[in-house]
């Protein structure tokens, strides 16, 4: 696989999010608002980037009997140093999004890349892949939060172009789960449309050969 | 360099030295955070204080904070004295069991005779787009306590008989500010500092 | 706070999956058929409960007289970690037939966040008692067990709807998640 291939299949063909159905409770509970999705994915980017870089420097030494409690300990680490920082420098952050932080432990894309890829492959392919997942993630949590946000409140990133409050619900529970399920059934479908396509110009050649 | 091989001692040696390595890191961080942390609360809260003291006042000293009895736990008191040494305000950090979604935290400033100065939210899990308009960054509700004495101005939602006016579908976080409101105001009649 | 009022609130009002958040993966995963939801929900039951009461001691006992609370997040995940492996090993011995119908379903509670959400919760600002925070747990699993069983019995019958192709599977089940979440804000009423 090429270096760019690593880095790009976690943004769109293998998002976390919209694909592979990973890490739905934060993706669900942290959207209310465009920042908040932002806020949310970055610090999971950082934990992510910095599990697969040690879990792919350690790999070596670690027996494989024990690697799955040697990732729970690197990863749950990381996240207590994040809790540290946040709590430092971005205190306002830190309180709205509250309980998820502590739960980026149990995101399971986290361990997920750590078995799948980080303990298997090389550093700089790790960090790679660390990065496009991260990606992919933060950009689904933002795209989820900006809907969510221009629906429920009139507003995208805090600037407000509507008076009124818009539709509650989207802010609210139920409007996560609305949200997401057209966001993923929209892409379904420009999916299938683009398969559709490539189908019918293979068609298309294949008549204009004979 | 080989992969281990999952016997007794790599395993123990591999999980033991991981896990001393990670208490090793994570003792320094948070040696290394405290300060920023502390910091950062003590701004939080000098922040609150000022927005719950008189806005045209320009000069401000911080008295010695004191503990009143409220509730399951004791309230956290500020007083607040101008330039003359003259105490204006005493911000109250308050709590209730009462929200919505569990215990939430507001700062109550109170002038030496009882009487509401301003209120702010300090910490809270309110429902966004509802509850959470007690919040001054969210919306005005909160402004309808300032200026009130709650001898003659009843704490508790018209819905109870009371002079607040909810806020809209979020009752419950309405009462629930009051309910906070209420124990500072009577704890600091109580036993609080007038002067 | 009542015990009564932290059974309801936690069912119903803020229901663990449908209104907090917690532990949407499983939800989503093992709620095609009703059965494995019986499963799951018996499995996350058990763990929950154990879990909360051992970390609910390890925090008032260990972390805070020793003033470590920052430590919380490693310690909770180390012991919900061990105590699933301890809950397996425990289970072939002592009941293998539990064991057959709970066995599959607990590696994957290590990392459902609604048991360590849950357990950090229960020491959270609530103030709860060991028996509240015991109470606490078990309402949740209730809840938990609720919503994943109310959704598999939509799900069975959604297979026989006709549904347009671009919302089939994953979609379609996101909206009525929607739908039932929408449903259950109803109980918000009642408080």
């Amino acid at each position: 696989m090429s270096k760019i291939k690593i880095f790009s299949k976690g943004i769109l063909k293998e998002n976390a999010v919209f694909v592979m159905l990973l890490g739905l409770c934060p993706v669900l509970g942290t959207t209310t608002s465009a920042i908040n999705g932002l806020g949310m994915g970055v610090a999971t980017l950082f934990v992510l980037l910095l599990s697969n870089i040690t879990i792919s420097l350690i790999k070596n030494i670690v027996p494989d009997m024990v690697r799955i409690p040697v990732f729970i300990v690197v990863i749950a680490s990381l996240v207590t140093v994040l809790q540290l920082l946040m709590q430092a420098y971005t205190p306002g952050l830190y309180a709205t999004l509250g309980l998820f932080i502590p739960l980026i432990v149990v995101n399971c894309m986290i361990l997920g890349r750590a078995e799948a890829f980080a303990s298997k492959n090389s550093l700089v392919d790790s960090i790679l892949d660390a990065l496009g997942m991260g990606l992919g993630f933060t950009l689904a949590l933002t795209i989820l939060g900006a809907v969510r946000e221009v629906l429920g409140s009139g507003s995208v990133f805090d600037f407000k172009f509507m008076d009124g409050d818009g539709m509650l619900v989207f802010v609210l529970a139920p409007g996560g789960f609305l949200g997401l399920g057209f966001i993923i059934a929209i892409l379904n479908w420009i999916k299938r449309n683009k398969e559709a396509k490539a189908k019918l110009q293979a068609v298309e050649i294949n008549t204009k050969k004979k | 360099m080989a992969k281990l091989e999952s016997t007794l001692t790599n395993m123990l040696l591999s999980l033991g030295g991981i896990a001393l390595v990670a208490s090793a890191l994570l003792g320094f961080a948070y040696q290394a955070t405290k300060g920023p942390i502390a910091e950062a609360n003590q701004r939080i809260l000098e922040n609150a204080i000022k927005l719950v003291s008189p806005s045209d006042l320009k000069e401000s000293k911080l008295g010695d904070m004191y503990m009143l009895p409220g509730g399951k736990d004791s309230l956290a008191c500020y007083p607040v004295m101008d330039a003359s040494g003259k105490l204006v305000v005493t911000a109250i950090s308050t709590y209730t069991d009462e929200g919505f979604s569990g215990r939430f935290k507001i700062m109550v400033g109170f002038a030496p005779d009882g009487t509401i100065v301003n209120t702010a939210v300090l910490s809270h899990a309110e429902t966004p787009g509802l509850g959470d308009k007690m919040d001054k960054s969210k919306a005005d509700w909160s402004v309808q306590f300032n200026g009130k004495n709650p001898e003659t101005y009843k704490l508790t939602v018209t819905k109870d008989g009371g002079d607040v006016d909810a806020i809209t579908a979020a009752t419950i976080s309405s009462r629930a500010f009051c309910d906070a409101t209420d124990r500072a105001y009577t704890a600091y009649m109580k036993g609080g500092r007038h002067e | 706070m009542d015990i009564f009022l932290i059974v309801i609130s936690a069912i119903f009002v803020n229901n663990i999956v449908l209104a907090k958040f917690l532990g949407v993966c499983p939800f989503m995963g093992v709620s095609t058929k009703l059965e494995t939801s019986f499963g799951m929900t018996g499995a996350v039951t058990f763990v929950m409960v154990i879990a909360t009461t051992v970390t609910f001691l390890i925090q008032n006992y260990i972390l805070v007289p020793f003033g470590i609370e920052f430590m919380q997040t490693i310690i909770f995940i180390l012991v919900i970690a061990s105590l699933v492996q301890l809950v397996e090993i425990v289970l072939k011995k002592v009941s293998p037939a539990l064991y057959q119908a709970l066995g599959i379903f607990l590696p994957l509670i290590t990392t459902n966040c609604a048991v360590l959400g849950v357990a950090i919760l229960a020491v959270g600002p609530a103030d709860f008692s060991l028996i509240e925070a015991v109470v606490y747990a078990a309402a949740n699993a209730v809840g938990f067990g609720l919503a994943l069983a109310t959704f598999a019995g939509l799900r069975e019958h959604m297979e026989l709807a006709n549904i347009p192709k671009g919302m089939a599977g994953i979609p379609i089940a996101f909206v009525t998640a929607g739908l039932l979440a929408l449903a259950f804000m109803g109980f918000a009423g009642i408080a």
